[in-house]
């Protein structure tokens, strides 16, 4: 299962590239959030899956039961998952702003604010 | 210890400084020149120890495992130079106090004048090598200070930088060339190098170190082709031009080249090298100098001459040479620094500093008269006075040397006779000229400094013994590496030397006589191609490659950043990959089952519609796809919490995408095909690197796994069943705080990108509606 993801990180991570490259402020926008899917499926392929037992302890158990889904990485994940949606809506209210000022979504005639 | 604080209280004096002037005003230059005095006293009394061979030092460990200790040695060399500076230095602090009053920043000149004075004494005693170059590069950014003072002219800033490059570079070139010699001669510390002299001349680093280490002096002492830097210097106040520039910082390189002599000279790469540089600049500068008119920049001409003269000596660098440098190293601080005062009071008095305006203002000015007339007949050298001693001494080693460096030296005093006469004596005599201002008296801060020098001029030349056995006899002692003893005296008798002497001082007066049609005559050969030109197109040049570099590098579109990053970073990645064999297929894997195949296909469906669909709602609900499919990977491997939260945020992504769409343009395709394909590959390409990266990086683990502890810590310490929720809000709760602080912060910013307006922003937005 390992290989499927490493295929479907490096895809994203391809359309995310791809996307950042663009000219259009928007479609940077979208690159932005694939990156940042491919960036946390990375971070949860870097240790072993495991299916289907997530990492809390039963009601009347004291103690985790082997095998257990890594605890860690997902506390890393669940953070970057809410900052990187701080970040995008930080994005489109400037991209909302800079297109009201500037009138273009291009980034190459935002070179400048003189005109 | 007292060598120590001697040598940096020119920095604490610096501090001072400003403060003083603002209290004292003007007299503050009588209160400063207390210490360069006193330190003048000290250096005096340290001398006989330096002439009995024991010479006091100063020791601290500062780095000892590089090698760097700061130490100090006064031998006879280093204090003929300190008391050199400080002697001078006095001087010149008073006579400043006359030159610039009134002058508002007073304060801050006094301050960097102290500062260089405490630099050029660091680089005068210094024992260490890179004690030293500190030193020496503190003078640099000091003169940069200093003949930038009057900034507000472009002149003076182009002359500073001028200065500056010129002297800096050398100074590197320098650093390097003293580095190499501490490899070769295993210590930094000069005492020890000086005794290794054999070993370093066979050792296979001595002809770059000596490359380099010349470079540094020859550019520092203004030789020939470096010399063009110095008359440009005269942009700075007179007072900086008499001490910087002619009587201490200038001879640095000199000094560096006699202090190193024994180290390094003797062979036939310094014999040629230095001897021929400093004969070339010998010529070149008193040559150039014919053609001035203007008193400093005949002067500073004539400066480049003697300094000349003097690398010549000491490449020659036999015992006669070196008394002969030091002996004229000595002469010329005085009726050099004697006449530079002299053109400055003149300046000062008349207004214009041109010489065919100048002339008979011996009645109105008396005693700067006297002084500048002594000084100038030391330096045409005229028994009784000290340059005749000195010029006696140099033509008698020149004779040891054959016709040739005799013709040489001759030519070069001829040119020290002509400029003696036209800075010296011409303004006070013949007929009276009409001057900018009325000419009256200097006041007597600016007569006594050059009355001092040109008085100790004649004394010393009457009364030579006292200086030849307690300043001369150490000097040359170090410079040539052995104790010897120097006996100067007045009166050799009628020799070879004498007679060329007072031919030199016939024909130079002749020469002078006719000035003004030499001077006409010369003027009309100029050269285009002088080393000057070479510095500005190189300065040039390097600007307009600064320039070019900027505009390809940092070219303001944020793609082309991207992609470097992107390209760089694959490439990179891949290379090493692939060149280190880093790449191993995964083992041990999870098996693949249908449906997660299938969720892993909906995933890069949804991403690849998202990059090829035209229309903006089709490219946001692609997107939406592919980060719900995310989203059920997390649930299916046991993270139902990523789920939960990815399922509320990629929802609130959308529909915050939607909602900014009603306010933007549509998509257009603006990128030609070209353009696409690239980034396509670039892409595709960037996206291989990472699959393969993560393949290898599978199953590798390098460091034990701190998960197990928060697993079993996390019910008995948190008291908490859900482990990860147990790291976010207490094992890491202060991460979260910083993270919720981020949130925060970039909801504040969405509020006030939204909702403040700019007065501009009002007005389109009320076009829009």
């Amino acid at each position: 299962m390992e290989i499927v993801l490493a295929f479907v990180i490096g895809g994203l991570f391809a359309a995310s590239v791809y996307m950042l490259l663009r000219r259009s402020l928007v479609k940077l926008l979208i690159g932005l959030a694939l990156l940042s899917h491919s960036a946390n499926l990375l971070i949860f392929t870097s240790v072993k899956l495991t299916r289907g037992s997530p990492p809390v302890i039963g009601m009347n158990a004291t103690a985790l039961r082997e095998p257990f889904a890594d605890p860690l990485p997902q506390a890393l994940i669940l953070t970057a998952i809410v900052i990187s949606f701080g970040v995008m809506a930080f994005a489109l209210a400037l991209a909302f702003r800079a297109y009201r000022s500037v009138g273009t979504d291009d980034l190459d005639r935002m070179k400048s604010t003189d005109d | 210890m007292i060598l120590a604080i001697a040598v940096l209280s020119g920095f604490g004096l610096a501090f001072l400084a400003p403060f003083l002037t603002r209290r004292l005003g003007n007299t503050a230059g009588l209160i400063l020149a207390l210490l360069p005095a006193a330190l003048t006293i000290y250096f005096a009394s340290l001398l006989p120890d330096a002439a009995g061979n024991e010479p006091a030092t100063f020791s601290f460990p500062w780095a000892v495992e590089m090698g760097i200790l700061f130490s100090f040695r006064a031998d006879g060399l280093g204090l003929l130079f300190a008391l050199l500076i400080s002697g001078v230095g006095a001087l010149i602090f008073i006579y400043a106090g006359g030159y610039l009053k009134g002058n508002s920043n007073l304060g801050r000149f006094y301050a960097w004048l102290s500062v260089f004075m405490g630099a050029m004494i660091g680089v005068a005693l210094a024992d260490n090598i890179l004690v030293l170059f500190v030193f020496w590069e503190l003078t640099s950014i000091s003169s940069y200070m200093l003949i930038g003072f009057e900034h507000e002219r472009e002149s003076a800033r182009f002359s500073a930088l001028q200065a500056f490059l010129v002297t800096g570079l050398g100074g590197l070139a320098m650093l390097a060339g003293l580095l190499l010699l501490g490899i070769s001669g295993g210590s930094y510390e000069l005492s020890v190098l000086l005794q290794k002299g054999d070993a370093l001349r066979a050792d296979a680093l001595y002809i770059p170190a000596v490359a380099l280490i010349l470079l540094g002096a020859f550019t520092k002492s203004a030789q020939f082709p470096f010399h063009f830097w110095l008359p440009n210097a005269m942009e700075a106040p007179t007072p900086v031009s008499a001490y910087l520039h002619s009587a201490t910082m200038v001879k640095a390189g000199v000094y560096l080249l006699a202090r190193l002599g024994p180290a390094l000279n003797g062979t036939d790469l310094w014999f040629y090298t230095v001897g021929g540089v400093g004969a070339a600049t010998m010529l070149v500068g008193g040559y150039l100098a014919l053609t001035q008119t203007d008193l400093k920049r005949l002067l500073a001409y004539s400066t480049v001459s003697a300094l000349g003269m003097l690398t010549m000596l000491i490449g020659l660098g036999s015992k006669h040479a070196l008394e002969a440098a030091v002996v004229l190293l000595l002469a010329h601080g005085l009726y050099k620094g004697a006449l530079f005062l002299v053109a400055g009071a003149l300046d000062h008095e008349t207004g214009t500093r041109d010489v065919t305006q100048l002339g008979g203002l011996f009645s109105k000015m008396k005693l700067t008269a006297i002084a500048g007339g002594i000084a100038s007949l030391s330096m045409a050298g005229l028994p009784p006075l000290f340059g005749f001693i000195s010029k006696e001494l140099t033509y008698e080693t020149a004779l040891e040397y054959g016709s040739w460096l005799t013709g040489v030296v001759v030519l070069a005093g001829l040119f020290f006779v002509f400029v003696a006469g036209a800075v010296g004596v011409a303004p006070f005599w013949g007929k009276p000229k009409q001057t900018p201002k009325s000419a009256h008296e200097a006041p007597f801060s600016m007569w006594f400094a050059p009355m001092t020098l040109a008085g100790l001029s004649l004394l010393i030349g009457i009364f030579p013994v006292p200086v030849s056995g307690f300043l001369v006899s150490p000097a040359v002692s170090a410079a040539i590496g052995e104790a010897t003893t120097v006996k100067l005296k007045l009166w050799h008798g009628v020799n070879t030397a004498f007679i060329l002497s007072m031919s030199t001082l016939l024909i130079g007066a002749g020469l002078f006589a006719v000035r003004d049609s030499i001077r006409r005559g010369l003027s009309k050969l100029t050269w285009r191609w002088g080393p000057s030109f070479f510095y500005e197109r190189s300065l040039d040049g390097l600007n307009t490659l600064a320039r070019g570099q900027t505009r390809f590098l940092q070219n303001g579109y944020l793609r082309f950043y991207l992609f470097t990053v992107v390209f760089a970073g694959t490439g990179l990645a891949g290379f090493t990959l692939f060149a280190r064999d880093g790449f191993h297929w995964p083992e041990k894997v999870l098996d693949i089952r249908f449906y997660e195949a299938m969720l892993a296909v909906l995933i890069l469906c949804g991403a690849f519609f998202a990059t090829i669909s035209r229309s903006r709602l089709g490219a946001v609900a692609s997107l939406g796809v592919a980060g719900y499919g995310v989203s059920l990977i997390y649930l299916l491997f046991g993270a139902p919490d990523l789920a939960m939260t990815q399922f509320l945020i990629e929802s609130l992504t959308v529909i915050l995408f939607v909602l900014a769409f009603y306010h933007l343009p549509q998509f257009t395709q603006l990128s030609s095909r070209r353009t696409r394909l690239r980034d396509i590959f670039i892409a595709l390409l960037a996206g291989g690197v990472m699959t393969t990266l993560v393949l290898s990086a599978v199953g590798i683990q390098l460091h034990d796994s701190i998960s197990p502890y928060f697993a079993q810590n996390a019910l008995p310490l948190a008291h908490g069943r859900n482990i990860v929720n147990v790291i976010l809000v207490d094992f890491r709760g202060i991460d979260t705080l910083g993270e919720i602080t981020v949130l925060s912060i970039a909801a504040v910013g969405v509020y006030a990108l939204l909702k403040l307006n700019p007065h501009t922003g009002k007005d389109k937005e009320g076009e829009g509606e």
